[in-house]
């Protein structure tokens, strides 16, 4: 089952997603990226069906981008997160995405800011937030162990302290993680916690 | 509603579409815009007929991105423009969402040209007064392009171009003084040729400069003075160079 969950930090905000790809019994891939980067200061993790979730990010990534050459000007992370979840709402009487997303921003007046929107288009803007088996255990960490203003290294402490948790009590774990991290210079990648390694192709 | 399906274009009876030439003619009073393609550059610049005191300047931008390796500038009705530069945005967007590669300039031009041809040939519509210069690099190979597109919908790609108030002395003098350039030379060249119709300053012209690297950059008003003043210099120069060994003979 896939695990995503981030937390914010004193002025920044990490997402972590877990980078398995798997299609019943068979693990497609372990390194699959499912934290887009909308743009230059805002990262969307998303979990659940995989057609919907990489369909879905990106066509809010698309949208994202179309606003900013519109109007001159880049969403805001709050605008950001509810026009996804508009588009959740709309499409759920008819055909619902079934994707739960985790979306970190960075704006220059507000800061940092994460908003919960899961596949039934709640929104609720959080300091922490989990989807997945994994969100118990990694709920359970930050619940124990965050604090409003940790920097980078406190963070990502606690993250691979949640990561450790659901390695070793989930029966069917996720392998390898990747780490995203978005403040005032941008957001990318951070870390990837990898406990396995693809064979390298020819 | 049946009464407005009628066609407003239709054909004259020597071949001509009087709707199109007349939304040509629309052009022909719209601001003069100049495009010049560069190795490495490409430069747009046009003109800012006098802004009224009271306004704003800067929610008049007459030159526009469609995309991050994308840029336009047109001449001719503005209201149309914004309708045509939206669909041409959405279009960008779209296409990278199905795709996942950028636009290529050519593709965009011809999106545009196909919009503006459609309402040549539509019932109850007129066509676009406009004519659009479009310029970018392609996303693959780098190369510049300049593309022109008219109210008929047709399209061609251009070393440099003009459109819009006295685009034929504008191009004549291009065709007179265009070489492969880049960088500053580029820019010299679109900013000499726009000033041959407008007046002398900063503040009448809007350029933008288009990079591989970094985009769509505008210029600042004092930049284009600077550079006006370069301009000016070498002319007066050049002139100086002429009169002085036609005084040494006497």
């Amino acid at each position: 089952m896939e695990s995503v969950f981030g937390l914010v930090g004193k002025d920044f905000a990490i997402v972590v997603a877990d980078t398995s790809a798997v299609h019943s019994i068979l693990v497609h891939k372990t390194n699959e990226d499912k934290i887009m980067v909308l743009d230059s200061h805002k990262l969307m993790g998303a979990s659940g069906e995989t057609g919907d979730r990489a369909q879905f990010t990106e066509y809010v990534q698309k949208n994202v981008a179309l606003y900013q050459f519109r109007n001159g000007i880049p969403l805001t992370n709050a605008a950001a997160a509810n026009f996804t979840r508009g588009e959740l709402a709309t499409a759920l009487r008819k055909n619902p995405y079934q994707v739960n997303i985790i979306l970190a921003g960075y704006d220059k007046d507000v800061g940092p800011s994460l908003y919960f929107i899961d596949y039934i288009a709640s929104l609720h803007k959080v300091d922490k937030a989990a989807f997945g088996y994994g969100s118990y255990f990694a709920l359970a960490m930050m619940d124990r162990h965050y604090r409003r203003d940790m920097t980078v290294e406190e963070a990502i402490e606690l993250v691979d302290k949640c990561i450790m948790e659901i390695r070793s009590r989930l029966v069917i774990a996720p392998p390898n993680f990747v780490i995203k991290i978005v403040d005032k210079d941008g957001a990318r990648d951070y870390a990837w916690r990898e406990s396995i390694k693809d064979a390298p192709t020819a | 509603m049946a009464r407005y399906d009628r066609a407003i274009t239709v054909f004259s009876p020597d071949g001509h579409l009087f709707q199109v030439e007349y939304a040509l003619e629309a052009v022909r009073k719209g601001n003069a815009a100049v495009g010049v393609r560069g190795t490495d550059t490409i430069v747009l610049a046009v003109e800012k007929k006098s802004t009224p005191k009271l306004q704003d300047s800067r929610s008049v931008r007459k030159i526009v991105n469609l995309d991050d390796h994308i840029a336009l500038a047109c001449a001719g009705l503005k209201a149309d423009a914004r309708v045509l530069i939206n669909r041409a945005r959405i279009e960008c967007q779209s296409y990278k969402l199905t795709i996942e590669d950028p636009v290529t300039v050519e593709y965009i031009t011809r999106y545009i040209a196909g919009l503006q041809q459609k309402y040549t040939q539509s019932g109850g519509v007129r066509p676009f007064g406009l004519s659009t210069l479009i310029i970018g690099f392609d996303p693959h190979t780098g190369t510049p392009s300049l593309y022109q597109t008219d109210p008929s919908g047709t399209f061609s790609a251009w070393k440099a171009n003009a459109t819009g108030r006295n685009s034929n002395s504008i191009r004549e003098f291009l065709e007179k003084n265009y070489k492969e350039t880049s960088g500053q030379e580029t820019l010299k060249l679109a900013i000499r040729a726009l000033l041959e119709v407008v007046e002398s300053g900063g503040k009448n012209i809007e350029v933008a400069v288009m990079t591989r690297e970094h985009g769509l950059r505008q210029l600042e008003e004092a930049e284009i003075d600077a550079i006006v003043a370069d301009i000016e210099a070498e002319k007066a120069a050049a002139e100086a160079a002429k009169k002085a060994p036609a005084t040494k003979e006497t």
